[in-house]
C-alpha cells in the first residue's frame, strides 16, 4: 500500500517489542545518554500483554541493568528455595534424580521464580520514567528498508475489514523513522524472519530450532503450597522422537506455574502439544501439587532454543537483533529472559556508542557483536551450545548423560561441537508411518479442553479484519498437508485456530479462526510445507496475559 | 458549547473476570484495564461534535486512584482539550459519583454532560441519573442518535418497544448506548501529544462533597459453572428425565 501517504515521526532509536530485550536496551540507552530519544512499540494492548515465560529467572542482567532492584520494588519476590528434578518413565511412574546428577545450568540456587508479564510491566514503568516513549496497541507491520539499509519501521494499518477495504474510521500505520532499529520481537519475529532471510544473516549458522511452551496458572490449595519450589521434569508423556521438557513452579500467593515445551521436532504428525500437556498434568508428580485447585491461566508461546549454533548475524546496516529475536535463549538453563535482557544491554551500548561517534546513524552496529563475543552471555551461549543438539540426537537419557558429563565434568568445555542441522518443519515423518495418539478425555478438573483454555488467555481480534494468518498457497493443507501428514496444524495450534471441516458437498476445507491466535508463531515455524506466515493483527490484538 | 465527558476506569471487556479466593472482590492486580466502553462512545461523540464545529471545548472527567491516570491520557489522545481527575483510591459508589459531577458541573458549566449508560464493572446504570436530579436537569438516557441544537438536543433513546425520541433542554445529562458510534482507532502522534495536555488533580473534599455509603458488598462469587448434558435415546427418556426433575 504504497500510495497511503503515511504520518512520519523520527526517533534516535526505535525498538519493536516491549518485552526483557527491548526494554532493558530502551532502559540502557537512556542510562548512557538521556537525550537519546527512545521509542518502543509493542502490539499487545499493553506492556506484559503479550509476555510468557516460566519463569525462573536469573537476576544476572537485572543486577547490572539495576543494581537497586529491590529498592525500586522489581517484582522477584519468590527466591528458588529448592529442585526437584523427575525422569517421568511413565503416566504413574518417575524416577527422581538426585541432586549430584542434575547438570549444573539446573541448579537454581540465587534465582528467583517471577511473572515475566510482572516484571515487563516493572521494566517499562522504569523505561517511562527515564524518557523512553512506549506505545502499546501499535504493531510493527513492517521495516523500512532502503539501499540496503533499515531506516525504521511502519505501524500496521487500523480499519480494514475482512475483505481489506478500508472501513469508517481507518487509519493508515505510521512510519518510525529511526538512525537505528532494534528488534526485540520474541520468538520468530515475522520482521526479523524477513531480515535474517533479506540480509542473509542465518548464512553461516545452523538451522533455528524451537519448542512450544504450554503454561497455566492454578491458585492452589494453602496447605500444598511450597513458595520457591522449582520442579523440572522430562520423559512421559513425551518420548525419544518427541521430545521436550516439564516446569512446575510455586510462586508467591497460592499461585503455581505449570507447563510443558514440546520441541518442534517432533516427528509424529499426531502429536498434540495441547493434550500433551492436558495429560501430562495427570502424573501424580504434578496432579499432587494441583488437586483441588482451580486454573485461573492458560497461555502458549513458541521459544528459540538453537543457542549459540543457531544464533544468526544479529547486525544490518541500521539495526540489530536482539533476545530471543535472535535467538539468545540458554537452552542447557532452560532461561531466556536474563540473556534477552543482556543482548538488549549490549546493543543499547553499542547504539549510545555509534550515535556519539557519528550521528547519522545506518551503518552496522559492529560494536554489538564484539561486546557480545567478549561478555559472559557468549560464555554461557557456548557452554551449553551441545546442550540442545546431544538432546535432539540421543533422547533425553542418553542426551541428558552427555550434558551432565558436559556441564559438570567439562563445564562447558568439551571439545567436541554437535550440530542439528534438520530444520524443525522437515523432521515430521509422515502420517501412515506412524500411529495415532489416543488421547484420553478431559475431566474438568486437572485436564480441560482447548477452548475453554483458550477463553483464560483473555484473547480477542476484531474479527472483521484480514486473517493474520496468511497461507502462500491456500490449496496446501488440503491437497498435500491432509494426505500426507494429517494436516498437523489442527493440532499442533494451542489454540484451536486451525481446523479440517467438512464441506457442504461433503468435501474437507481447511478454516482458520484467526480471532483465536495467542500469538505462539508455531504454525509460522512447524508448517511442513512452510505455507503460513504469521503477520501482526491489527495493533491491540491477541492475548491479554495477567501475570504470565 | 463545552461538553463535560465522565470516564471509568474499568477491567478491559476481553478479559476474564477471576474472583478473589476470600471472595471479598474480582482480581483487578496486574489485570489489563481499559476507559469503560460506554464511555469511550461518549467520548467518541463529543469529539465528533467537536470537530464539526458543534462543541469547541470537551472535557473529561475521572474519578479513580493514581492508575485512571491512565484512562485520562486516552481520553485526551481522541481529542479532549483538557482532563480532570479527582483522585479517591476507595471504592466509588454510584451516589457518590453523581455528588462529584454535580460539584463538578456547577463548577464547569457545560452545556452537556455526556458519559456512558452504565459501566461494564459493576452494571449500576444508576450515575447518569442520578447526576440528572441532583443537578436539577433534565436527561436522556441510552442515547443512540443525538441531534445538538444550541439550546435543545433531540436524543433518540433505545428502549424495550423500539425507539423513542426526546427533545430535553440544555443543559442536561445524556447517557450513551452502544450503537450510538463507533470510536476511532488512536492515532500514534495523538497520542504523544496527549501527554503534553493538562490534567487538573483534585480529590473528593477539595468538591466538598461527601462520600456515600449506602451500599456494602456482601459477597462476590462466579455464576454456577453449568453442568454437562445428557444425551436422551427416546422420547420417553426425555419425558421421564424432565419429570425427575419437576419439569413436566
Amino acid at each position: 500500500m504504497s500510495e497511503v501517504e503515511r504520518d512520519v515521526m523520527e526517533y534516535d532509536v526505535v525498538v519493536v517489542g516491549a518485552g526483557p530485550a527491548g526494554l532493558s536496551a530502551a532502559c540502557r540507552l537512556k542510562q548512557q545518554n538521556a537525550e537519546i530519544e527512545v521509542c518502543i512499540v509493542e502490539k499487545g494492548s499493553e506492556v506484559g500483554a503479550h509476555l510468557l515465560s516460566g519463569a525462573v529467572f536469573e537476576p544476572r542482567a537485572l543486577d547490572e541493568l539495576f543494581p537497586d532492584w529491590k529498592d525500586k520494588g522489581a517484582p522477584l519476590n519468590t527466591p528458588v528455595a529448592r529442585d526437584e528434578v523427575y525422569f517421568f518413565t511413565g503416566q504413574t511412574k518417575s524416577v527422581k534424580m538426585p541432586n549430584a546428577f542434575v547438570p549444573k545450568p539446573m541448579h537454581n540456587t540465587g534465582n528467583y521464580i517471577i511473572s515475566l508479564g510482572k516484571l515487563g510491566r516493572w521494566l517499562g514503568e522504569q523505561a517511562e520514567a527515564l524518557g523512553v516513549e512506549i506505545y502499546p496497541g501499535f504493531a510493527a507491520a513492517d521495516a523500512i528498508v532502503e539501499n540496503g539499509v533499515v531506516k525504521g519501521i511502519v505501524t500496521g494499518d487500523m480499519g480494514i475489514d475482512k475483505n481489506g477495504e478500508p472501513k469508517d474510521g481507518y487509519t493508515p500505520g505510521i512510519e518510525l523513522r529511526a538512525k537505528y532499529t532494534l528488534f526485540a520481537e520474541g520468538c520468530r519475529g515475522h520482521i526479523g524472519k524477513r531480515l535474517i532471510r533479506e540480509f542473509g544473516l542465518d548464512a553461516d549458522a545452523d538451522p533455528q530450532h524451537y519448542g512450544i511452551g504450554l503454561k497455566e496458572l492454578w491458585q492452589v490449595d494453602p496447605d500444598k503450597h511450597e513458595p520457591g519450589l522449582v520442579v523440572h521434569g522430562a520423559g512421559w508423556p513425551l518420548d525419544k522422537d518427541n521430545t521436550g521438557g516439564s516446569f512446575l513452579y510455586h510462586l508467591e500467593d497460592n499461585i503455581v506455574a505449570v507447563g510443558l515445551i514440546v520441541d518442534l521436532n517432533y516427528s509424529n504428525p499426531y502429536l498434540n502439544p495441547f493434550k500433551e500437556f492436558q495429560r501430562f498434568k495427570h502424573h501424580p508428580k504434578i496432579a499432587q501439587h494441583l488437586e483441588g485447585g482451580k486454573r485461573v491461566s492458560y497461555g502458549s508461546r513458541a521459544i528459540t532454543k538453537g543457542g549459540l549454533n543457531s544464533l544468526p548475524n544479529m547486525t544490518m546496516p541500521g539495526a540489530a537483533l536482539i533476545g530471543c529475536n535472535a535467538g539468545t535463549l540458554n537452552f542447557a538453563k532452560i532461561k531466556g529472559n536474563h540473556t534477552a535482557m543482556k543482548s538488549g544491554m549490549l546493543a543499547a551500548e553499542a547504539v549510545a556508542d555509534a550515535l556519539a561517534a557519528n550521528g547519522d546513524g545506518g551503518d552496522e552496529l559492529t560494536g554489538y557483536t564484539e561486546a557480545f563475543e567478549k561478555s559472559w552471555l557468549y560464555d554461557e551461549l557456548h557452554a551449553s551450545r551441545n546442550f540442545g543438539p546431544a538432546l535432539h540426537k540421543f533422547g533425553a537419557v542418553a542426551g541428558g548423560a552427555v550434558n551432565y558429563i558436559e556441564q559438570n565434568w567439562f563445564r562447558g568445555k568439551a571439545p567436541w561441537r554437535m550440530h542439528d542441522t534438520t530444520p524443525d518443519h522437515a523432521a515430521l515423518a509422515p502420517a501412515d508411518q506412524v500411529e495415532p495418539i489416543d488421547y484420553p478425555r478431559h475431566d474438568g478438573k486437572l485436564s480441560f479442553d482447548i477452548l475453554s483454555s483458550v477463553h483464560l488467555s483473555n484473547t480477542g481480534h476484531d474479527e472483521d479484519q484480514p486473517s493474520h494468518l496468511k497461507l502462500t498457497d491456500p490449496s496446501i493443507p488440503i491437497e498435500r498437508n491432509l494426505p500426507k501428514y494429517a494436516e498437523p496444524a489442527q493440532r499442533y495450534c494451542p489454540a484451536g485456530v486451525y481446523e479440517v471441516v467438512e464441506d457442504d458437498d461433503g468435501k474437507p476445507r481447511f478454516q482458520i479462526n484467526f480471532a483465536n491466535c495467542v500469538h505462539c508463531k508455531t504454525c509460522d515455524i512447524k508448517d511442513p510445507a512452510q505455507n503460513i506466515t504469521w503477520v501482526p493483527p491489527e495493533g491491540g490484538g491477541g492475548p491479554k496475559y495477567s501475570a504470565m | 458549547m463545552k461538553i463535560l465527558v465522565s470516564i471509568k476506569r474499568a477491567i478491559d471487556y476481553n478479559v476474564r473476570i477471576q474472583i478473589k479466593g476470600d471472595g471479598s472482590g474480582v482480581v483487578t492486580d496486574g489485570v489489563k484495564h481499559s476507559i469503560n466502553p460506554f464511555d469511550e462512545i461518549a467520548i467518541e461523540q463529543a469529539i465528533r461534535w467537536k470537530q464539526a464545529g458543534d462543541a469547541d471545548e470537551v472535557v473529561a472527567v475521572t474519578i479513580g486512584g493514581d492508575a485512571a491516570a491512565e484512562q485520562l491520557r486516552t481520553a485526551l489522545a481522541f481529542g479532549c482539550d483538557r482532563a480532570i481527575h479527582v483522585k479517591t483510591d476507595d471504592a466509588v459508589q454510584p451516589l457518590t459519583a453523581a455528588r462529584v459531577f454535580e460539584a463538578l458541573a456547577k463548577k464547569e458549566e457545560p452545556k452537556v454532560f455526556l458519559m456512558g449508560k452504565q459501566a461494564i464493572d459493576d452494571d449500576a446504570n444508576q450515575t447518569g441519573q442520578m447526576t440528572s436530579a441532583l443537578l436539577e436537569w433534565p436527561q436522556a438516557t441510552f442515547a443512540s442518535e443525538v441531534e445538538l441544537s444550541s439550546d435543545t438536543a433531540k436524543v433518540t433513546r433505545e428502549i424495550d418497544a423500539g425507539l423513542e425520541t426526546l427533545d430535553v433542554d440544555l443543559p442536561a445529562v445524556i447517557t450513551t448506548d452502544l450503537r450510538l458510534n463507533e470510536p476511532r482507532y488512536l492515532k500514534l502522534p495523538d497520542i504523544m501529544k496527549a501527554k503534553k495536555k493538562p490534567i487538573e488533580d483534585m480529590s473528593v473534599d477539595d468538591l466538598g462533597v461527601t462520600a456515600a455509603a449506602r451500599l456494602e458488598t456482601v459477597k462476590t462469587a462466579p455464576p454456577p459453572t453449568r453442568e454437562a448434558g445428557v444425551m436422551v435415546e427416546s422420547t420417553e427418556e426425555l419425558v421421564s428425565k424432565l419429570k425427575e426433575k419437576g419439569l413436566l
